[in-house]
């Protein structure tokens, strides 16, 4: 197949009917459960699996969680329950701010903002972001944050810093995991993992965390498919349109700042090219940037594959246990 | 501080490699022009962790600018890096 937007194309109806396959086998007989836990953000992601899981199991087999916490945007919420609501399922409102509060979680972030900005504190928004492609540099993070007075400033992060900052934030993704678990074992239903496969293959994700599932629906499809799967599934239109965030930091953040090089279209175009041959100078025009810019991605992709093999990993045995299988 | 030779500079950078990535195993250590990156041997994470130790054994600042691998993806670049900034 030559290289061009149309790769990305899939008969939606019946790669629905696929996955919902998939599901009922993979719960029945590999799980051995009742239904499905879906844990709603309101992007699409989560979206998506949700009409999926409804559309496999119906909406008396699925189960909704929101958990909105301090930083979650103020629609977070409202776009999250039109799911539920549409979709016609079930759900639970469990809010995580006191929950991270007694982890100390924002305590923890802030004073690792500090070690960079030592007034940071109440009033105070920070994100963290990665160089951008034309940068030329490694992959190191900045801490940016705007003061109360609207200020905005970067610096780059500390080694303790950056590690301080992202073990606190990650407590939001693995609370939410362990709240999705507990409803699970309380209705004797698996639990969904929501990740697209920008995602899954770049390991965008916290092991423990929403890193954490019995099933993930669309760890295969680019995020340009889950788009388009969100809107054949009948998904509300605020949702279908939304653009990707990470909704964990209290400024607003879009993932292609934070983890990935290009915006999702771009990078799902890329990564496409990557798996399967295509030369950056043939990719180049496809996704609206330079052949050295292809090549720059491409490295990123591989380096980002390395770095994070560790996600995947289940626990490593120091010795055979050959009646268990893995 | 006396401006420190590529010599001396690649031996305390492997040093640190060894002990603080390796757990000591002198066997694994980096040639001098083997690529951590393309080794998979550092990670970006790693990366953060060789600023902070040549940062504070030589004395100076990484600039933002610096961040790239020309200056930081082997013992070598490192070597030769830190001579032009501490020299």
């Amino acid at each position: 197949m030559s290289f061009s937007k149309d790769v990305l194309i899939i008969d939606l109806e019946a790669e629905a009917q696929r996955i919902g396959g998939e599901i009922r086998r993979i719960v029945a007989h590999e799980c051995k459960r009742r239904g499905l836990v879906v844990a709603l953000s309101g992007g699409i992601d989560s979206s998506c699996v949700a009409g999926l899981a409804v559309k496999a199991l119906g909406p008396t087999k699925v189960f909704g969680v929101h958990m909105p916490e301090r930083d979650s945007s103020g629609e977070t919420l409202g776009l999250s329950q039109s799911v539920s609501t549409t979709l016609g399922f079930d759900s639970t409102v469990e809010i995580l701010t006191p929950i991270l509060e007694g982890f100390g979680c924002y305590q923890r972030r802030d004073e690792a903002i500090r070690m960079v900005f030592p007034d940071f504190g109440p009033g105070w928004k920070s994100k963290i972001v990665l160089p951008g492609l034309d940068g030329g540099e490694l992959n190191v993070y900045s801490v940016v944050v705007q003061k109360p007075d609207g200020t905005i400033e970067k610096q780059r992060l500390p080694l303790k810093a950056y590690l301080q900052i992202v073990a606190a934030t990650n407590f939001k993704q693995r609370t939410r995991k362990t709240l999705e678990y507990y409803h699970a074992d309380r209705l004797n239903y698996a639990v969904t993992g929501t990740p697209n496969r920008l995602e899954y293959d770049q390991g965008f994700f916290v092991k423990g965390g929403d890193g954490l599932a019995d099933v993930k629906p669309i760890a295969h499809l680019y995020k340009t498919q889950v788009y388009a799967m969100a809107k054949h599934l009948g998904l509300p239109a605020d949702i279908c349109s939304r653009a990707p965030t990470t909704d964990t930091y209290s400024l607003a953040q879009g993932q292609d700042e934070f983890y990935f090089s290009l915006p999702y279209a771009q990078m799902d175009l890329a990564l496409w090219a990557r798996n399967h041959g295509v030369p950056p100078i043939e990719a180049a025009p496809v996704i609206g940037i330079t052949a050295e810019q292809v090549e720059r991605v491409f490295r990123d992709i591989d380096q980002k594959r390395i770095t994070t093999r560790y996600l995947g990993l289940k626990a490593q045995l120091c010795g055979a246990v050959p009646e268990i299988a893995g | 501080m006396p401006a420190p030779d590529a010599t001396a500079v690649q031996r305390d950078v492997t040093a640190f490699i060894v002990d603080n990535f390796l757990f000591g195993n002198t066997a694994e250590a980096p040639a001098p022009a083997t690529s951590f990156m393309e080794t998979a041997l550092i990670d970006s994470t790693g990366v953060l962790e060789l600023v902070a130790f040549i940062e504070e054994k030589y004395g100076f600042k990484v600039a933002d600018d610096e961040l790239i691998p020309e200056n930081l993806d082997s013992v070598a670049n490192l070597a030769g890096f830190v001579v032009k900034k501490a020299g």
